[in-house]
């Protein structure tokens, strides 16, 4: 796959497999995506169907805060980060549960996040994945700088930074877009574009066509690709990390998907998107094309199929039951994180509340 | 007259104002086909239109830094940032230019605009949706800062705010925006910004709070009352510039004081307002003033959240300790 064939500007996307199932550009497919790796990426994108969908369970059920579902952006987040190799990063916002899952985050993990632990971010060692980042769009600097790590390290590394279309308003976005340019860091920047922030639609964040055409102005290629076509994701994910691997400089992704659920458990997208819009929708999620053509291909029977779907759901309560019982609810957590050494008078703030929690409602120690 | 709760009482105060000042532009993300995450702005794109009531892209330095041309160019622009967790962004504009332009031009410019925000914690809610980082606005000349903690005053405070020649920042108590039901009047009333008011009279010892404080201060002079302390409660209302003369005539009484902020201790506007007592009422005291605070950390996630926040029962420890000093 040539990155120069889908100028933005011309209005040109990636394209592989419709929602058919059927293959369109075969000469974009890349030679290592086989058909048994297809089935393994379809397997990772059921898994986090059936964890997100766990997840809203969770939150429904009280066992869970505030969650920001990932549903039909499968995809997206599976096929960019399958192009990872060992010692690159992923640099998330908040809707990248599937790369993050795919790159060694355990699940357990996330929803200890979720449910509002801070452990929830103390990812394993040899994970290289940033925690969440709520903030918008301020996490693509942090990845530009750990790109240029990478580079003035001399390691032949990537970094896959991930945010929203909501982010691409961001005057951070801008920055780190233009540093990654002028330092050439080996950087991806991959925007899912799910066309909705909150309640405001693509259209309102910008007057421009597209979002990857934003690249041309830093100086570097931007691209097009179909958010919910896997093969496509992957296509163009792999040529932008070769290309930044490589040393040729950062690229733009612009995978443009759908938000199929609300923003988060918090939201309530009636109030701004019709029914009739979700229904055009519903038939270009990333899942059927996939299962589609894996079925023509005798790779997938009705009988596996349930097996798998089955065994994940049994699985990710399992992982819900684990973390609920990993999370620490120690206070001492509160203070013992922020410095190295704890100074003086966050002692004597921990000890304060120690004494606070020792004395009943109503008792007096004599001491505030 | 109508009951209702803190939310609904914001967006009576916008509705009304806006009909009466056509200058005035509701801006920020979600504010409008939404009507806000919290609903405050609900209903009023439909009433007052996509150019009053605006939808903008996701960019906080943008929606203020663009609010403050909108004021020059003679508008009254209120600002929503979504959660003060993402107020960072458009500090800079607040701090390099907003609060600054009356003052540079020696009064040339002056900029009516009313920066409205949610703040504070205890609704569990996800990472940086916690913050209540008021000091820092409460630190810069220039800026008026204020914070209601009941319905009525949210309205009547509002109403002030958009009167006003110059810049306010307006802090909403979210934990509160709908704890409460009480009357709020339809029609034009206001209540003065930089006026602190007496919730709860007594002359044992003064509690000083504000937003969803004072709800725990109350709670607090209710505990220790059958002990036979009176409490007199303050909600201070306007944190910059404050109204310290109602804190200090209370201490004149009392000689005992209690300063309660949800927000760190460390350079927190209690520290300023013991500085004021000490500076101005100290031969009245009878004894060590007392701060109870947020402590000086990140508001932990939800799992921790609740060791975090100042209640009735740490209020009334420190009641107990200044008044048995
Ligand atoms: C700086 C900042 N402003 C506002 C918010 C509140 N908020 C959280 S997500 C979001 C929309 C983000 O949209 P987008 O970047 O398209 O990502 P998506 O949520 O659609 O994945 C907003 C406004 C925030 N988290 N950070």
């Amino acid at each position: 796959m040539n990155l120069a064939e889908y100028d933005p500007l011309r209005g040109r996307r990636v394209e592989v497999l419709d929602f058919t199932g059927n293959i369109i550009a075969p000469d974009v497919r890349p030679d290592d995506l086989s058909d048994d790796y297809l089935l393994d990426l379809y397997d990772r994108m059921v898994f986090l169907r059936v964890a997100d969908q766990q997840a809203l369970t969770l939150q429904r059920a009280g066992r869970m805060g505030t969650y920001a579902p990932t549903l039909g952006q499968e995809a997206a987040n599976i096929g960019s980060a399958a192009v990872l190799q060992e010692g690159d990063w992923v640099v998330p916002s908040f809707r990248e549960m599937g790369a993050m899952l795919l790159r060694g985050v355990p699940l357990q993990l996330i929803y200890m996040y979720w449910m509002g632990s801070e452990w929830g971010s103390h990812f394993p060692e040899n994970v290289r994945v940033l925690p969440i980042c709520a903030p918008v769009g301020t996490q693509t600097l942090h990845g530009v700088g750990l790109a240029w790590a990478a580079k003035l390290k001399g390691e032949q590394t990537v970094t896959l930074i991930y945010f929203g279309d909501g982010a691409t308003s961001k005057g951070d976005f801008h920055e780190a877009m233009n540093f990654a340019g002028v330092f050439q860091t080996p950087c991806v920047f991959f925007c899912q574009n799910n066309q909705y922030s909150i309640s405001v639609p693509r259209s309102t964040q910008t007057a421009a066509p597209t979002l990857a055409q934003k690249a041309i102005a830093y100086g570097f290629p931007g691209v097009m690709v179909d958010g919910n076509d896997i093969l496509a994701v992957y296509a163009a994910t792999k040529e932008a990390a070769a290309h930044a691997r490589s040393g040729r400089g950062p690229v733009l992704i612009e995978a443009q998907t759908y938000r199929l659920g609300p923003h988060t458990t918090a939201d309530d997208p009636s109030r701004y998107r019709s029914a009739e819009e979700l229904k055009a929708q519903e038939p270009y999620e990333p899942l059927p094309r996939v299962r589609l053509y894996l079925e023509k291909k005798g790779l997938l029977t009705p009988a596996a199929e349930t097996e798998r779907w089955e065994r994940y759901q049994t699985l990710v309560k399992e992982e819900a039951k684990k973390a609920e019982a990993a999370i620490p609810l120690r206070p001492d957590d509160i203070f013992d994180y922020h410095y190295a050494t704890l100074p003086p008078y966050l002692a004597h703030q921990k000890d304060y509340l120690h004494r606070i929690l020792a004395s009943s409602g109503e008792g007096t120690d004599g001491q505030a | 007259m109508a009951k209702l709760n803190m939310v609904e009482a914001l967006n009576l105060a916008l509705k009304e104002e806006m009909s009466r000042d056509e200058r005035i532009i509701l801006l920020g993300e979600d504010v409008g086909r939404l009507g806000g995450v919290f609903r405050v702005t609900d209903g009023l794109q439909a009433l007052f239109g996509p150019n009053r009531v605006v939808d903008t892209p996701l960019a906080e330095a943008a929606i203020v830094g663009t609010a403050l041309g909108l004021a020059l160019g003679g508008f009254k622009p209120v600002p929503e940032i979504q959660f003060m967790g993402f107020l960072p962004a458009a500090l800079d504009q607040i701090i390099c230019h907003v609060s600054r332009y009356r003052n540079r031009s020696r009064g040339r410019y002056t900029l009516p605009m009313v920066i409205r925000l949610p703040y504070g914690a205890g609704i569990h809610a996800p990472e940086h949706h916690s913050e209540s980082t008021e000091a820092i606005l409460a630190h810069l000349p220039g800026l008026k800062v204020v914070i209601p903690s009941t319905p009525y005053d949210a309205k009547g405070l509002l109403v002030s705010a958009l009167r006003d020649p110059d810049p306010v920042v307006f802090l909403e108590p979210k934990r509160i925006y709908r704890a409460v039901r009480e009357e709020v009047p339809e029609g034009d009333y206001t209540i003065p910004l930089s006026t602190a008011k007496i919730v709860r009279a007594g002359d044992a010892v003064t509690v000083v709070a504000w937003g969803s404080m004072v709800r725990e201060a109350v709670r607090a002079a209710e505990l220790v009352a059958p002990e036979g302390i009176a409490a007199e409660v303050i909600d201070l209302r306007t944190i910059a510039p404050m109204d310290d003369e109602t804190i200090v005539a209370s201490i004149r009484k009392t000689g005992r004081g209690v300063i309660v902020h949800e927000a760190c201790r460390t350079g927190g506007l209690a520290a300023e307002i013991m500085a004021r007592i000490q500076e101005k009422a100290f031969l009245s005291l009878a004894a060590p003033l007392e701060r109870v605070t947020g402590f000086d950390t990140i508001v932990p996630l939800l799992k921790l959240e609740d060791y975090y926040l100042p209640d009735p029962h740490r209020i009334s420890r420190a009641i107990r300790k200044v008044v048995r000093f």
